[in-house]
């Protein structure tokens, strides 16, 4: 069913993971990616696995969820892999076919490129499977909130990402629904030729279109009846708290970035 | 033979998620052809769900489907024909209108069905005046109608494939008292014309005891019971345990034997429970002269 598009992908759960402010998850997931971006060899990408391994296994989301984060990117996988394996020509040549060649620094470059980019999309979507969307928008609008001194507009655009993440599971029931309406009246959105399938849409389209506005006028409607009037003096209900979780969190991940430092520094060659 | 058989159906959303639902529990169930039936269950019992596989919308987590003795879901390409010979009413149809006009609306069925121009056109004028949509708005956008004129028309887009089944999902809900009138007799108009099999899905016992003849109640996922009306309505006791109400009448005339007045018969509509009064008083004052 198109349910299973994972959007909003929270996997709700208990773990130390889940209960970290999002906030620091957030600057953590940044430190996560600067570490795996300044290994420089495999040793040091060893460390940036290990800790992804670790808070994976803190966040107890099960490895079936990665294949599915993972799976949409098996194309850039493959393909930086193939480009890493045959343009880089130096090194002892391990197999050779007419303007083809496979070296031993092709094979070992391509393999730490593969790693890496694994090692980023597991540990990144990690955040998003331990956060919740809106926790997620609240602590990019705090963390934006300096930017208000230079006039930018961080809460519209927070509540703006606020709404759209809101209503995408919305949109999708609606999209079920009235798929499912038109199938029961023998539409036929399966087969046929691309023409046919881009008319097949029309019939879901419009319905989804109408459906978008009615929603957004009842939304603005509702706000304005509840006064909302813009992030001016506005307190929230429940407030990111940060506990003694986020500082070991914090002092966890920087002991890997360290190791990664540190490993760079001893394996100079 | 039955035109819908289910044996074993058991339907699961989000297997495999936190949010795992069992919302239809191994429901065996037999409808036969030409019954009048009403589904009644509290919120959230499976009865949209339920409806939904009787025309190969949802594919059963286990157990099968029999639509005219032909099990579904055995051959994919067999599914669409099934729409045609079962056709279903989402609950608010008014929100699946697209078309620029009434007309073309209403014809989008008959259309996929294959069905030539004048034969779509005949059905249309038929349904159009079973559903009392005037001719003038045949020609209108349907997003210019009122709520009700709506429903009314995304009603007809189904009847117009002139379904064998035809399965509604609470077609009156959200409507004022003449509105669900109109609707609820319109289809009773389809099932007395036609002698097709109706189900109708509806939260108010009122429109149910004064409609169909027999009722499907669905409790916690389960089946509860299939059987005719006043059968029904006579487990008021665990009825209400489901938090179900059986008609406002049977309600006062279950109170009336519980005071003493002997009654032989159950009393689910208005009119038969006067014509039962007014018989029993006549009978009475007999007596005393
Ligand atoms: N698309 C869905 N995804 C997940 N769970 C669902 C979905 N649709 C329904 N459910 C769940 O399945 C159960 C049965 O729902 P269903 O819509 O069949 O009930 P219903 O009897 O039609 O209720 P109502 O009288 O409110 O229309 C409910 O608990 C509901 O939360
Ligand atoms: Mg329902």
């Amino acid at each position: 069913m198109i349910k299973d598009i994972t959007l909003g992908q929270y996997f709700p759960g208990d773990s130390v993971l889940h209960r970290m402010d999002a906030r620091v998850k957030l600057l953590l997931t940044a430190v996560f990616i600067v570490m795996l971006f300044i290994a420089k060899g495999i040793e040091g990408l060893a460390v940036g696995i290990v800790f992804t391994v670790a808070a994976f296994l803190i966040s107890k989301i099960p490895l079936k969820m990665m294949g599915k984060s993972l799976k949409p990117i098996i194309p850039v996988i493959i393909f930086t892999a193939v480009l890493n394996l045959v343009f880089i020509t130096t090194g002892d040549v391990l197999w050779e076919w007419k303007f083809i060649k496979l070296t031993r620094d092709g094979l070992d470059t391509s393999l730490f490129m593969v790693i890496r980019i694994i090692c980023l999309i597991c540990g990144s979507s990690l955040l998003t499977y331990t956060t919740s969307p809106i926790d997620l928008t609240d602590a990019i609008e705090k963390l934006l909130s300096p930017l208000k001194k230079v006039k930018v507009p961080v809460h519209e655009l927070a509540m703006m990402m606020t709404i759209a993440l809101r209503f995408i599971p919305t949109l999708i029931e609606e999209t079920d629904k009235i798929m499912s309406a038109q199938k029961a009246r023998g539409a036929d959105m399966e087969t046929g030729n691309i023409l046919q399938k881009a008319k097949a849409l029309i019939p879901i389209l419009i319905p989804l279109f109408v459906a978008s506005f009615r929603h957004a006028e009842e939304l603005a409607l509702a706000m304005e009846c509840r006064c909302y009037h813009g992030g001016e003096g506005r307190t929230r209900m429940k407030q990111l708290k940060m506990s003694i979780l986020d500082l070991w969190g914090t002092l966890f991940c920087m002991v890997f970035l360290a190791g990664v430092i540190a490993v760079n520094y001893f394996t100079k060659r | 033979m039955a035109i819908i058989k289910t044996e074993g159906l058991t339907y699961v959303y989000g297997e495999g998620t936190p949010f795992r639902k069992v919302a239809v529990d191994h429901v065996d169930l037999e409808i036969e052809k030409g019954d009048f039936a009403g589904i009644i269950g509290h919120t959230g019992s499976g009865k949209s769900t339920l409806i939904q596989h009787f025309n190969g919308l949802l594919k059963p987590t286990s157990g099968s489907v029999y639509i005219d003795g032909e099990k579904l879901w055995d051959d994919k390409a067999k599914l669409r024909p099934v729409r045609f010979k079962v056709g279903l009413v989402f609950q608010y149809p008014e929100y699946q209108l697209f078309e620029e006009t009434v007309y073309k609306d209403i014809a989008f069925g008959p259309k996929n069905m294959g069905l030539d121009e004048k034969e779509i056109d005949r059905r249309i004028k038929e349904t159009a005046r079973l559903v009392g949509i005037p001719h003038d708005i045949l020609k209108k956008s349907p997003f210019e109608l009122s709520g009700g004129q709506k429903r009314r028309v995304a009603i007809a887009g189904v009847m117009a494939m002139e379904p064998e089944v035809l399965i509604l999902d609470e077609p009156a809900s959200g409507l004022d008292p003449k509105g669900r009138e109109h609707i609820l007799g319109m289809i009773k108009e389809y099932h007395k014309e036609k002698g097709n099999t109706v189900l109708l899905v509806s939260h108010s016992m009122e429109d149910i005891a004064r409609n169909v003849n027999k009722i499907l109640v669905m409790n916690d996922s389960k089946l509860f019971c299939y059987e005719e009306t006043a059968k029904v309505f006579h487990r008021s006791k665990e009825l209400a345990d489901m938090g179900l109400a059986v008609p406002q009448v049977t309600r006062v005339f279950d109170r009336l034997k519980a005071m003493g007045i002997e009654l032989d018969e159950d009393v689910y509509t208005v009119k038969f429970g006067r014509d039962l009064l007014l018989d029993k008083l006549s009978k009475r004052k007999a007596e005393q002269n």
